[in-house]
């Protein structure tokens, strides 16, 4: 058979409707291009779909009661538990310190007798002040923003830290002077 | 004699049956051909090599790390999808539907099944690894086999680390705690990795405690009820079927690139 007695009617050459070669390579690219487009599209909502907007925890800003509920030179460990601070006031006012250790984030606990804060997970010890002095930990722990609210309770922002060894416990949010 | 033969013809005849046939196509295996025949017309067989060198089975040389590898996988499967029977990932249920599986559930040790044999999959990944590296069969053309091993290897160690919370016991959840914490410096995703700070719109920073890769994996700032969800999740059945499209590809390569590697 030679290609001379192709039936005529089975090539296309209506002009109108008819894809030439180039056209045809045009909208399979615009295809292509929909295709990752919205494949794209889909895993990026996929990894967005990973990060919650509503979170069922603690707030990281509370009130935690009166000045004058917290004795001058103790450790207050009642916001432990739920919000992860430590309450201290000393002679000059009050500070609240994140129980994060700074090694690798366990939470030490708090040792009266011992007058320190003690890490079970690799043995780090922090002064009262939140100052490391033996383990591995490599910084000392850090405050949390303290303030006094409009009805006198002081509220603890977490949402903001402050480093010692950057200097920013000299800064006024750090420190609830009484 | 003649028992022999009248089982051969009982064989033959089950052989030439409509069932037998439709099932194995090469019809009963009778020679080396047909035995081939028999591996590659079989979804599950035709992974592994049809035909093997006879160092391949040397124990010496393989240590049967993969195979045993593989062998623990499926006994991990087995059991842990026993286990989801009973366990409950939340924090008023977890912790003591443990002690539940191991001092109440009929076979307590299949709990033990699980946690030992994932220790003995984490060291068999390693010692196969050790022997393909001991044996140079990294080497070309098996280096891409190479890079799906590591992967595998990682998704072992992932898999054990994500198993590691479900118990939900203080060990648990400071381990994962301290794991975790990891993924803060991991650079650009991690709030306080580097390159963190230069992902930023202003004074306003885009990768932060709330919106980093360590916030992802726990789903939320610390570990807490939406982590041991997500890490039972992945635990149970993301990673594992991830694995399980790696360790095909990875058995179907050693048949493709020649089979084991031979001693040098």
């Amino acid at each position: 058979m030679s290609d001379k007695v192709i039936p005529k009617a089975s090539i296309n050459t209506d002009s109108g409707n008819d894809l030439d070669r180039k056209g045809f390579l045009g909208w399979l690219s615009v295809g292509w291009l929909a295709f990752a487009g919205a494949t794209g599209g889909f895993f990026t909502l996929m990894i967005r779909f990973l990060f919650p907007n509503v979170l069922f925890e603690p707030p990281q800003s509370f009130k935690i009661g009166y000045p004058d509920d917290f004795t001058i030179g103790k450790v207050d460990t009642r916001f432990k538990k739920k919000y992860a601070v430590w309450v201290i006031r000393n002679d000059e006012g009050i500070y609240a310190l994140s129980t994060v250790c700074t090694h690798l984030g366990c939470t030490p606990n708090w040792l009266e007798v011992e007058q320190k804060y003690k890490c079970p997970c690799h043995g780090s010890g922090f002064r009262k002040t939140g100052i490391n002095f033996e383990g591995p930990a490599p910084r000392p722990l850090e405050r949390h923003a303290i303030s006094l609210a409009s009805d006198g309770q002081i509220i603890v922002d977490k949402t903001m830290r402050f480093k010692w060894e950057k200097g920013e416990w000299e800064i006024e949010e750090s420190f609830l002077k009484i | 004699m003649a028992e022999k033969e009248k089982k051969e013809s009982l064989l033959d005849q089950l052989g030439e049956s409509q069932v037998w046939k439709s099932i194995i196509r090469s019809g009963v295996p009778r020679n080396r051909r047909q035995r081939m025949y028999a591996v590659l017309g079989n979804v599950f067989l035709h992974l592994h090599p049809a035909r093997l060198p006879r160092h391949a089975v040397k124990i010496g040389y393989t240590w049967c790390m993969g195979g045993l590898s593989f062998f623990l996988f499926v006994v991990l499967t087995i059991t842990g999808i026993l286990l989801m029977f009973y366990y409950r990932p939340t924090v008023e249920y977890a912790y003591t539907d443990i002690i539940d599986l191991t001092e109440q559930v009929p076979l307590g040790i299949m709990r033990e099944l699980h946690r030992w044999g994932a220790h003995a999959m984490v060291l068999t990944v390693w010692l196969h690894m050790l022997r393909v590296f001991m044996t140079g069969s990294y080497k070309p053309p098996r280096e891409f086999n190479w890079g799906v091993g590591v992967l595998l290897m990682t998704i072992t160690l992932f898999l054990s680390f994500t198993g590691y919370l479900l118990p939900w016991d203080q060990l648990a959840i400071w381990a994962v705690t301290v794991g975790t914490n990891m993924a803060r410096a991991h650079p650009f995703i991690g709030h306080e990795g580097p390159g963190a700070s230069l992902l930023a719109i202003g004074d306003i920073n885009l990768v932060h405690m709330g919106s980093d890769v360590r916030f992802a994996l726990l789903g939320g700032r610390f570990v807490g009820e939406a982590t041991l969800l997500r890490f039972y999740v992945l635990h149970c059945i993301a990673v594992p079927f991830i694995a399980m499209i790696f360790m095909a590809v990875h058995f179907w390569r050693i048949r493709k690139d020649g089979g084991i590697s031979g001693p040098l």
